[in-house]
């Protein structure tokens, strides 16, 4: 008792809460709608930076210039991971927190639901007049037929019907409102579920391929390192070939407009493939918007460029190197950079650098230039350098020469570096008796991705679904009708009254009503 | 590529902006005819509230619903305006439609190829959906505020976003570019008139409280402006969802990946968030319709940057915008 005296004289006390009391305290608060609500848009909030700052797994390089531009702010946010968003702690932190708030809410509620749904509709409440919307008339014919004929009226119009008394008929309708709803936020768990397939079982590489050169898919072969989720055995990989027989590329020729005039219009890769090797061939294209299926993976024609074909001479007229070589396009017209790297010349190790232009020109104040991407007019412009290509042995790329342990090789009068335009059928003679490099003929290349996805119908099929609930729940009216009919004021007339209940604005339910009423009306005659 | 009935295409362009300029201000002069003269404009409110209280508490009928606000005592200018300005709005997009079938024509593709098409084809669709809706309900009072945002697009679609007749680049080339960019115009469309119509509430709702006169009297009342909103957002969002969904499919046969963080993707993705949470904030008790409806002009802001801002200046494999 002087406790409770004490106690009050202190003024308000919170309820004490248990460990368990604040675990249900805190459930209860994430699966609120509120809160739902602030995490859908602190997502939203947070999934602007990816879009405004440049993000590694797009472009890597654009990222690392646009962290050297930013002194302070680009490591900063480097650190707290804003260069990979959609991979940062934080970004993970609101999306599963919504989905958890999700989960909790949307169990209970399908538990209710479906109770709800196995129960019959509710007893009518007493005074129908004091419903929303509601309406009544005197119609001909005995209680018991006017309420058969309304129940009838309420079934075709789709609602369950249950009387708990001989006076009244209680009916529901649109329970599939909450069916869509809970439907959609299920599937959107399962197009999480496909997200998180398509990262473990799934893999994707990419390939630069000359036209004449067969791509056999086994880890090795790819020009950068498979990117595979860890649940995939990438020795296990089906070993179907693809070889590229020729690319063709159309640019627009015809519009001179700005900004049209040299784009890209058609690209297709005619190509060569079996299903193992050895296997029967198949000849197919690739096409952008047209992949190609082949087992276990579906390749993607996502990038092109040239590979001129280009032979160099040992100064005894041995051939060193004879090789379609990419060059990687660095604008839209393809003035493309490369390297042909010769390690099997002697005595020193050679290495060429330097530009592929489709339609070239050596620009006074830009340098070599391509005017267009088409080769009408193909050129290479090379510089020349001898020494170690691979110094260390450390693995190199193969579309750049790294020049620490190299020297530039000048030209014959010795005044300046030594610098090589050539045209197809050219061939140019390096000075010191190094021998001759010839540029035989303009291949193109084709840039494949290889890709497979085994989450993608999951994710698909889920968010189609999740489609079907939303619009029927968006669609659908929750409504609850009531009749209730009493004998009317001569012989063989009923008074009925019906009254609705919405679970949210409805500008139809009075219509349902008047529908309803104006059937039995119709069925059994009116008489004012 | 024909140029010369591309050329055709953008005269019936101009003219169509020229009749809708005459519709904007038809419909102008229709909104300002409603404001009643001050001497009958307590009896003529009293009379609208006598109304709609007989209405809403009738012992029968249906409540009166939005468009009755708006009485059939307009005045007989009134009246002669909104006719002459739904007749030209009528004919304006008439020819727009015939400008965009052209334009059509002339390209040899479907028409939505380049920041310039899909801001013609939005306004089309924004004035086809209008005329419909004015088939079933009288919405003259809402004339002026579809017809002055689609001329400002079709303004600035036909001067900085223009883009020559042409072409598309490899990765337009599919069918999905008529289901997805179609659809995700009609959306854009639909959710345009939605914020019009939130906007407008929020304005009637200040209107409502300060109970001064002015012509939003005569527009239907801050609930009826606030439940039609709704009702175009609810239609707008399975049409975005859609569009997300469709462009998802897009992009796995054209990019490899269903989903790129691509920022064009990004954004969709942040405009869907949005309307989701304008929904949710809709449902969520204890959060008012005004608060609810400041969500969902935050979604069409989103909206806006995605086309204004994301097509021009970020660096994204959507960048179609045919402004080089």
């Amino acid at each position: 008792m002087t406790d409770t005296k004490t106690r009050r004289d202190e003024g308000v006390v919170q309820p004490r809460l248990s460990f368990t009391g604040w675990l249900r305290w805190i459930w209860r608060q994430l699966t609120s709608m509120r809160t739902a609500l602030m995490l859908l848009l602190a997502l939203a909030v947070a999934a602007v930076p990816g879009a405004v700052i440049p993000q590694r797994s797009i472009d890597a390089g654009r990222t690392a210039d646009w962290i050297a531009a930013h002194k302070t702010a680009g490591p900063l946010l480097d650190r707290l991971g804003f260069y990979e968003v959609y991979a940062s702690p934080w970004f993970a932190a609101i999306y599963l927190l919504l989905f958890v708030s999700l989960v909790g809410c949307v169990l209970p509620r399908s538990h209710v639901h479906w109770r709800a749904m196995r129960s019959m509709p509710p007893r009518a409440p007493k005074r129908l007049e004091r419903l929303t919307a509601h309406t009544s008339a005197e119609v001909d014919g005995e209680p018991e037929a006017v309420l058969e004929a309304a129940r009838a009226a309420l079934r075709r119009k789709r609602f369950r019907t249950h009387s708990h008394d001989v006076t009244t008929v209680s009916a529901e309708g649109g329970l599939l409102k909450e069916t869509g709803n809970l439907v959609f936020h299920l599937s959107l768990i399962g197009v999480i579920a496909g997200v998180a397939i398509g990262h473990l079982l799934g893999w994707k590489g990419d390939v630069i391929l000359p036209e004449g050169q067969t791509f056999a898919n086994t880890a090795i072969r790819y020009d950068t390192p498979i990117n595979a989720g860890p649940w995939v055995d990438t020795s296990g990989m089906k070993p179907f070939t693809v070889t590229l027989d020729k690319l063709d590329a159309t640019f627009e020729q015809d519009v001179k407009g700005k900004g049209q005039f040299g784009s890209p219009r058609d690209f297709t890769a005619y190509v060569t493939t079996t299903d193992q090797p050895g296997a029967a061939a198949r000849e197919t294209t690739i096409r952008v918007n047209h992949p190609l299926s082949v087992p276990g993976a579906t390749v993607f024609l996502l990038g092109n460029g040239y590979a001129p074909k280009v032979t160099v001479h040992d100064g005894s007229g041995n051939v060193v190197y004879s090789e379609s070589t990419p060059f990687l396009a660095r604008d839209n017209n393809y003035t493309s950079l490369g390297a042909i790297k010769v390690a099997s010349a002697e005595p020193k190790e050679l290495g060429f650098t330097g530009f592929f232009l489709p339609t070239g020109t050596i620009d006074p104040v830009r340098g070599p230039i391509s005017l267009f991407p088409q080769a009408l007019k193909p050129m290479l412009v090379l510089s020349l350098y001898e020494g170690t290509l691979a110094p260390g042995g450390r693995p190199q790329s193969v579309y750049t020469l790294d020049t620490s342990e190299m020297t530039p090789v000048t030209n014959a009068a010795d005044t300046d570096n030594l610098r090589i335009a050539l045209q197809p059928g050219q061939t140019f003679t390096l000075p010191g008796g190094r021998g001759s490099i010839t540029f035989e003929e303009v291949h193109r290349f084709a840039g494949l991705s290889i890709r497979h996805d085994p989450g993608k119908w999951v994710t698909l099929a889920s968010a189609l679904l999740a489609l079907v609930g939303l619009v029927t729940s968006l669609v659908i009216r929750r409504r609850r009708v009531f009749v209730r009919v009493s004998p009317g004021a001569e012989l063989g007339r009923t008074l009925v009254s019906v009254g609705g209940l919405a679970k949210d604005d409805d500008d139809g339910l009075s219509e349902v009503l008047t529908d309803v009423l104006s059937t039995l009306t119709a069925a059994t005659g009116e008489r004012r | 590529m024909n140029q010369t009935l591309a050329g055709y295409a953008n005269l019936a362009l101009y003219s169509a902006m020229a009749v809708f300029t005459l519709s904007m201000l038809a419909y102008a002069v229709y909104l300002a005819a409603l404001v009643p003269a001050r001497a009958d404009t307590r009896s003529a409110l009293a009379t609208d509230r006598e109304a709609a209280l007989v209405g809403g508490s009738g012992a029968g009928g249906p409540a009166p619903v939005a468009a009755t606000a708006v009485g059939d005592d307009v005045s007989p200018r009134a009246r002669k305006a909104a006719g002459m300005a739904r007749s030209l709005g009528l004919l304006g997009t008439f020819i727009l439609l015939l400008s965009v079938t052209m334009r059509g024509i002339a390209v040899e593709r479907w028409p939505l190829g380049n920041m310039f098409e899909f801001g013609t084809f939005a306004c089309l669709f924004v004035m086809v959906f209008y005329a419909i809706q004015s088939t079933r309900r009288d919405v003259r009072w809402l004339g002026l505020f579809v017809t002055a945002p689609v001329l400002l697009v079709l303004g600035l679609a036909s001067t900085i976003w223009y883009t020559q007749a042409s072409g598309v680049m490899p990765s337009l080339r599919s069918y999905w570019l008529v289901i997805h960019v179609t659809v995700a115009t009609i959306s854009v469309a639909v959710f345009t008139i939605g914020a019009a119509l939130a906007a407008l509430y929020l304005y009637q709702l200040r209107a409502e409280e300060s109970g001064g006169r002015s012509f939003m009297n005569r527009l239907p009342d801050a609930k009826a402006l606030e439940g039609m909103s709704y009702g175009l957002h609810i239609i707008g969002f399975p049409l975005w969802t859609f569009t997300v969904i469709a462009g998802a499919i897009w992009a796995r046969q054209a990019w490899g990946s269903y989903w790129n963080w691509d920022p064009k993707e990004v954004m969709s993705f942040i405009i869907w968030v949005i309307y989701a949470a304008y929904l949710h904030a809709r449902a969520t008790s204890g959060m008012s319709r005004a608060q609810a409806t400041w969500v969902a002009l935050a979604g069409f802001a989103a909206i806006l940057v995605n086309y204004g801002i994301v097509n021009v200046y970020f660096v994204s494999q959507h960048s179609y915008s045919g402004l080089g």
